[in-house]
């Protein structure tokens, strides 16, 4: 088992991908958690397994920064096969916050609409984004947690970016249901990649992505 | 009761007087009878009194509106090359306006030189904005030109850095892709040139320089974002700046800066080996960090670019430290990924300040450090 440098890319992608998952696991459209430090890393090469990386991060909370929760996370990058998504472990240390009034307040609101909520640029190109589509974009970061999980590898760094399109879709049960096109940066290759993900919500049942895929950068660009 | 503005002096030379109304007619008969031939210069002072008083209030108007430049917005590329000449306008004893070359679209591009005087003194170069989408470095760069401006003579640290020294600042180093993110693309990183053989366009002037040029750190795509174009220096954009320096000849010191990330990078990127001084260098680096760190708690990371981020060949710094420049630095300004790119605007001034903090703590060691 090797020890990593806080600051070695090798201990910050997996970390990244870690919280990632977290994210996607503790998230809501009231709660968006992003890693804030590596605290430290170790890797282990396991013959006939993978990569396997022990971590001590902290997490901080989108809305606050202030608020920190300090976590540790096992990340397993199996071998060979890229079409596995790696294995993730994680311990949270303390009490995330509840955000169940929050939560229960975005359902309501989204579920009285006469209309299905339509939307673009979040947060827009300047960085704005307006309070009632706060938790749109939150339930699009928690569920890109999702996305990189899956797509993540030891060579890859990913980063949830924008909201370029959001279009609510009808549904007769309880859950929320959203069609999202969101841009990804992904850091090592530095491509800024549209990436297609529906997305299942309701506040007892979590947030679930039912479907996502990659989409082709656009032929203008 | 006349007044003149112009006393009579010798014969055969005019005189000039002021003539209040009620005397008008006197005096015009007074000359006439006389055979003194006149001429009206000024048919109506007052009106013309209230005339330059509105001109100077308009003037003053339009004046607070160009130099009350809004740093904590995002500007556009002509908001930004107006605003220059303001400032080297306002500060015409410290601040020059240069032009090292052209882009590919034919922008100016524009360097901000601040100097006390002497004759090619060691000089620092710093740049912003050479990948067009990040915006936090563009917007930096001027409340950094703007602070650079204010403070010579202010605080003992600037005057001294600049009293044995010259900055060069390119705000905008990249003008194409920057003028690209406003009109059409936000996400826009590289140039503007045109790729031969391909409907991609762009070269990452990042990949671009003659420091390890083409290996693996770098893509032989034109439709990557890390291409690193034909061959070295092959953008208009990065040979001005490498001619620039190598013309220069006494550069000391370098800081390229981009987003995001929140580190502190040094050479190199292209190679896994350290560089020479890496321990000087992560030396300032640490400290440069804890300075950034104690305005406003932001933490960054620092290291060598191979270790930190990735490997990265034709980079900025690589080349800049083989050719002589031993202190070369990259920043990756704000955030950790919350917004990444789009920044909020919000966030421009205390980015700024921090930032501020790091580069003087930089440009000290290198004053007190000179080879």
């Amino acid at each position: 088992v090797m020890e990593l440098p806080p600051s070695h890319h090798s201990a910050t992608r997996a970390a990244a991908l870690a919280a990632c998952y977290l994210s996607y696991r503790r998230g809501s459209p009231g709660r968006g958690l992003a890693l804030r430090a590596v605290r430290s890393g170790r890797r282990q090469d396991i013959d006939g397994v993978g990569q396997k990386y022990y971590l001590e991060l902290v997490l901080e909370d989108v809305l606050d920064k202030d608020s920190t929760v300090n976590c540790t996370a096992e990340v397993l990058h199996h071998l060979g096969n890229k079409k596995i998504a790696p294995d993730v472990q994680f311990t949270i240390e303390g009490e995330l916050k509840n955000t169940d009034e929050a939560d229960n307040v975005f359902y309501n609101r989204i579920k009285s609409l006469e209309k299905e909520l339509v939307a673009e640029n979040i947060p827009d190109n300047h960085g704005n984004i307006s309070p009632e589509m706060e938790p749109i974009r939150l339930l699009a970061w928690v569920a890109s947690g999702y996305v990189i999980w899956q797509n993540s590898t030891e060579n890859t760094k990913f980063q949830f970016a924008q909201i370029k399109h959001v279009k609510q879709v009808k549904r007769s049960d309880e859950y929320l249901e959203f069609d999202y096109m969101i841009l990804l940066h992904e850091m090592v290759s530095q491509e800024i990649i549209p990436w297609q993900m529906t997305v299942l919500w309701h506040p007892q049942h979590g947030v679930q992505v039912t479907q996502e895929s990659r989409q082709p950068k656009h032929a203008s660009e | 009761q006349v007044d003149f503005w112009r006393h009579p002096a010798s014969p055969s030379h005019p005189a000039d007087v002021r003539v209040p109304f009620p005397s008008l007619q006197a005096v015009k008969t007074l000359l006439e009878s006389n055979g003194i031939s006149y001429s009206i210069l000024i048919q109506d002072l007052q009106k013309l009194l209230d005339e330059e008083k509105k001109a100077m209030a308009k003037s003053r108007r339009t004046e607070r509106s160009t130099s009350t430049f809004d740093f904590a917005s995002y500007h556009t590329i002509d908001e930004l090359y107006d605003w220059m000449d303001v400032l080297v306008a306002d500060h015409p004893d410290l601040v020059s306006k240069l032009q090292i070359g052209q882009s590919y679209e034919n922008r100016s591009l524009y360097v901000l030189k601040f100097s006390t005087g002497g004759s090619n003194r060691s000089a620092v170069w710093l740049d912003t904005g050479i990948h067009s989408r990040e915006w936090i470095t563009q917007a930096t760069g001027a409340w950094t030109a703007n602070k650079i401006a204010e403070e010579y003579g202010q605080d003992p640290s600037v005057t001294a850095v600049l009293d044995h020294m010259d900055i060069f600042l390119e705000i905008i180093a990249n003008p194409d892709g920057f003028a690209y993110t406003h009109s059409s693309n936000r996400m826009w990183r590289k140039t503007r040139s045109i790729n031969a053989g391909s409907h991609c366009v762009g070269v990452d002037p990042n990949r671009n320089w003659d420091a390890g040029f083409g290996g693996s750190g770098s893509s032989s795509n034109p439709c990557s974002e890390t291409y690193r174009g034909p061959y070295a220096h092959s953008e208009r954009e990065v040979k001005a700046i490498a001619d620039f320096i190598l013309g220069h000849g006494n550069v000391k010191l370098v800081i390229s800066i981009h987003s995001y990330s929140q580190m502190l990078l040094y050479p190199y990127g292209y190679k896994t080996a350290p560089a020479p001084d890496h321990q000087e260098l992560n030396e300032v680096a640490k400290k440069a960090v804890s300075a950034l760190a104690a305005v406003h708690g932001t933490k960054y990371t620092y290291g060598s670019i191979v270790d930190t981020i990735y490997l990265a060949d034709g980079t900025t710094i690589d080349w800049t430290y083989d050719h002589g420049v031993k202190y070369s630095f990259t920043l990756e300004l704000r955030d950790t990924g919350c917004y990444g790119f789009i920044l909020p605007s919000t966030q421009i001034i205390p980015t700024a300040t921090e930032t501020w903090a790091a580069l003087l703590d930089i440009m000290v060691h290198v004053l007190e450090h000179p080879y």
